[in-house]
């Protein structure tokens, strides 16, 4: 703010605007974002208020007699409890049932994020750095590697289901008869090779963009004072590429908390609950009890903007003190 | 001017909000008993293409009660939505649904089906017995059974001259099997609805129950459903039944008996035309079907009313003319779906062209039809998991049976 002040201050004399001017510039501003604000409150506040209330409502019971179901009342937090403290009614829920699964999902979830981030950072910066290089064909290449992430999420889902039955290609290669669809582990490693396959060049292409801003002085300049590459790499190129890569990981480790329709087509929620997350674990909720089913999506949603607002405080805390370093001049 | 600004954007959102609340039905009339005009029929995705002639028959008898048909998805799950979305908002526009036997109950207890009854009685004492069973709720009839299902017992003529008759005669048979080197049994036990249908099938053939016969009450705490379970259990510890079997639904258990990798097979009807047809099937010539050695679990779809049907006398005569003997003859030849009228078992043109129909009758007329409760997702998924886990032996039955049993109660009691 203050260095936009001071550029414009050599440019003319210093103006005080009158106040009916800058009340008509800041009711236009108004009057310019208020249909997005109110696209914003319809179609994100509305749904997530609406589904706040309902989780407050008990889902609808079976009268004995007439054997209609007839609208549950006000249910407080019982709702809740179900799934966080394993209540169903005056019992732990017992397995087979939704609450019980609600603690494995959660651990699920947060195993798929992390093994899938890691794998696809590590693979991304390896393909972006790959990718970078001016070579023949360079664009081919480019283009190749988008075909996974080309490819909608259900058709893979689809491929690697044939892929990796018992009588499939990954067994066939593998000379192993390995039960990818109803062994726990396997399972979950199935899954996690699908989402890497698939994700891993977004990655690369978002870590590509911060790759192609680091120019190459500084590799000359380093090159002369003798750094091997490994040094090059870890103390230039990971550096330099934090924002974008910072960003490429939060956007993944978003997107991967939200996973439904890989492990729903591939292992329609795995051997038992091994392989259900928690956007299934709510589809599957849905259709037995629309009331739990707010609860559960509130509690996601809670879940996700937490591990969100963690990421953007280390994210942006990140962001500038790298900037400020690169402008003082540090390598 | 901030009061302006606050005033502005409520108006706004007010105003937004209004025309979102604009839902495409409005609230359902009741249905009068001269209720005729055109119709809407809905069905999941018509894989034999049989439903145009069908609705092209009709609008020929009926130009001034024209039906429209609706195809939905062909996954069960997604039909099961759609139906759902529609009845929530009240929706004129479904008059006649096609739904799966398990959502009867579910649906008629939502006060979403029209009872028929009165001046919408449906007559259906030439229909099978358990067709119409799985179409009754708490004594009342919710819908007209259109095409049923039941698991008949595949196996391989040339190795096994008399199928068994019982589970016991049947694992017997599997040193046959390993005398030929090729696998046993091969039936539905990936964790899904097919789990479902081949455990109550153990269970029922066991002579024990699921539930009790108020179709909510649990009774799987019985010496009876534990020996079910543990027919199961054992075939699979004993290689009987193959690991792979975790992992096979109705298509690829088809496709490994085709190869010729098993002897015996439990599948619906459609598979034997296909196992006779296939080019790439092996057992064209030595593919047999008997009933099943346990009791069949009920398949099939019924036709019922919306609640919010604003013509409901033509869906009525609809479903009577897609329960005639004409049309029904039509969806054995052309569909290889299973009829619903119990003389049709016995005609002989038909089972000419379906062979299987014999054995079929024998399979429904001793078949039993899975939990009747409005809480079936509950209870189908309670079921899956805790089967699941005694099969592959990370639990044991008795334990699997005690927690199925706790999962349903729960599931029962409306969380």
């Amino acid at each position: 703010m203050s260095s936009v002040a001071q550029a414009k201050a050599p440019s003319r004399p210093p103006t005080v605007k009158r106040g009916s001017q800058k009340d008509r510039e800041r009711q236009t501003a108004i009057w310019l974002i208020i249909p997005t604000i109110v696209i914003l409150a319809l179609v994100i506040g509305y749904p997530i208020v609406t589904a706040i209330i309902e989780s407050f409502q008990k889902d609808p019971g079976l009268d004995p007699s007439t054997g209609m179901f007839n609208q549950g009342g006000f249910a407080g937090f019982a709702n809740y409890s179900h799934f966080l403290a394993q209540q169903c009614g005056t019992v732990t829920c017992p397995p087979g049932t939704n609450g019980a699964a609600f603690w494995t999902s959660v651990g699920n979830t947060f195993l798929f994020t992390v093994a899938t981030v890691v794998l696809e950072t590590v693979l991304g910066v390896w393909m972006a750095i790959i990718m970078n290089r001016s070579f023949r064909g360079r664009a081919w290449v480019r283009a190749s590697v988008l075909v996974p992430w080309a490819i909608p999420t259900a058709v893979t889902a689809k491929l690697m289901l044939f892929m990796f039955a018992t009588y499939g290609i990954v067994n066939v290669v593998l000379q192993q008869q390995i039960l990818w669809l109803s062994d726990p582990a396997a399972a979950r490693i199935a899954i996690i090779v699908s989402d890497v396959w698939k994700t891993t060049p977004f990655m690369a292409l978002l870590i590509l963009a911060g790759l192609q801003i680091i120019p190459d002085e500084i590799y000359e300049a380093a090159r002369v004072d003798g750094a091997s590459t490994t040094q090059q790499f870890f103390r230039i190129t990971l550096p330099l590429i934090k924002p974008a890569l910072m960003v490429a990981v939060l956007f993944r480790t978003l997107d991967a908390l939200r996973m439904y329709d890989l492990p729903a087509i591939l292992t329609g929620g795995g051997p038992g609950i091994s392989t259900t997350t928690l956007s299934m674990l709510v589809v599957s909720q849905i259709r037995q009890g629309f009331n739990a089913a707010a609860a559960l999506s509130t509690l996601t949603f809670i879940i996700i903007f937490l591990v969100a607002f963690v990421f953007v405080r280390f994210l942006g805390a990140n962001v500038v003190a790298t900037q400020s370093a690169t402008k003082k001049g540090e390598a | 001017m901030k009061k302006i600004t606050i005033t502005a954007i409520g108006g706004l959102a007010l105003a937004a909000l209004a025309l979102s609340g604009c839902s495409g039905g409005s609230s359902g009339g009741s249905g009068s008993d001269n209720g005729r005009g055109p119709i809407t029929f809905v069905q999941g995705k018509d894989n034999s293409n049989i439903i145009a002639t069908l609705a092209a028959q009709w609008n020929k008898l009926h130009p001034d009660q024209k039906v429209t048909v609706k195809q939905q998805s062909d996954k069960a799950d997604q039909q099961h939505d759609d139906l759902v979305q529609h009845f929530q908002a009240k929706s004129t526009d479904y008059d006649v649904v096609t739904t799966d036997v398990i959502w009867t109950a579910e649906f008629a207890a939502k006060g979403w089906l029209t009872p028929l009854e009165g001046s919408l009685k449906l007559d259906t004492s030439n229909l099978l017995p358990a067709t119409v069973k799985t179409a009754t709720y708490q004594g009342k009839l919710y819908g007209g059974p259109y095409a049923s299902d039941g698991g008949i017992l595949y196996y391989r003529s040339d190795l096994l001259k008399t199928p068994p008759k019982t589970w016991d005669e049947l694992m017997a048979d599997c040193s046959i099997a390993k005398r030929a080197h090729i696998k046993c049994y091969a039936g539905q036990f990936a964790q899904y609805e097919g789990l479902t249908v081949n455990f109550a099938e153990s269970v029922n053939g066991a002579g024990g129950e699921i539930v009790k016969s108020d179709g909510k009450t649990p009774n799987l705490e019985t010496p009876q459903a534990l020996a079910g379970l543990n027919q199961l259990v054992t075939g699979f510890k004993d290689g009987d039944i193959p690991a792979e079997n975790k992992t096979f639904q109705e298509e690829q258990g088809r496709q490994a008996f085709e190869a010729g990798q098993y002897l015996f097979m439990r599948n619906w009807p459609y598979a034997y035309s296909l196992a006779k047809t296939d080019s790439t099937s092996k057992v064209k010539n030595t593919v047999a079907i008997a009933p099943l050695v346990t009791n069949s679990s009920l398949g099939g779809h019924n036709l019922a009313i919306s609640a919010y049907s604003k013509h409901k006398a033509t869906a009525l005569d609809f479903i009577k003319f897609m329960e005639s003997p004409a049309v029904q003859k039509q969806i054995v030849l052309k569909a290889s779906l299973s009829p619903v009228i119990a003389s049709l078992y016995d005609d002989p043109a038909l089972v000419k062209a379906a062979p299987y129909l014999p054995v079929l009758k024998e399979s429904i007329l001793k078949a039993v039809p899975r939990p009747v409760t409005p809480f079936y997702p509950a209870v189908t998924q309670a079921i899956q998991e805790n089967a699941f886990q005694a099969i592959s032996g990370t639990v044991a039955p008795d334990q699997a049976l005690k927690n199925m049993q706790a999962a349903i109660m729960s599931a029962g009691s409306g969380n």
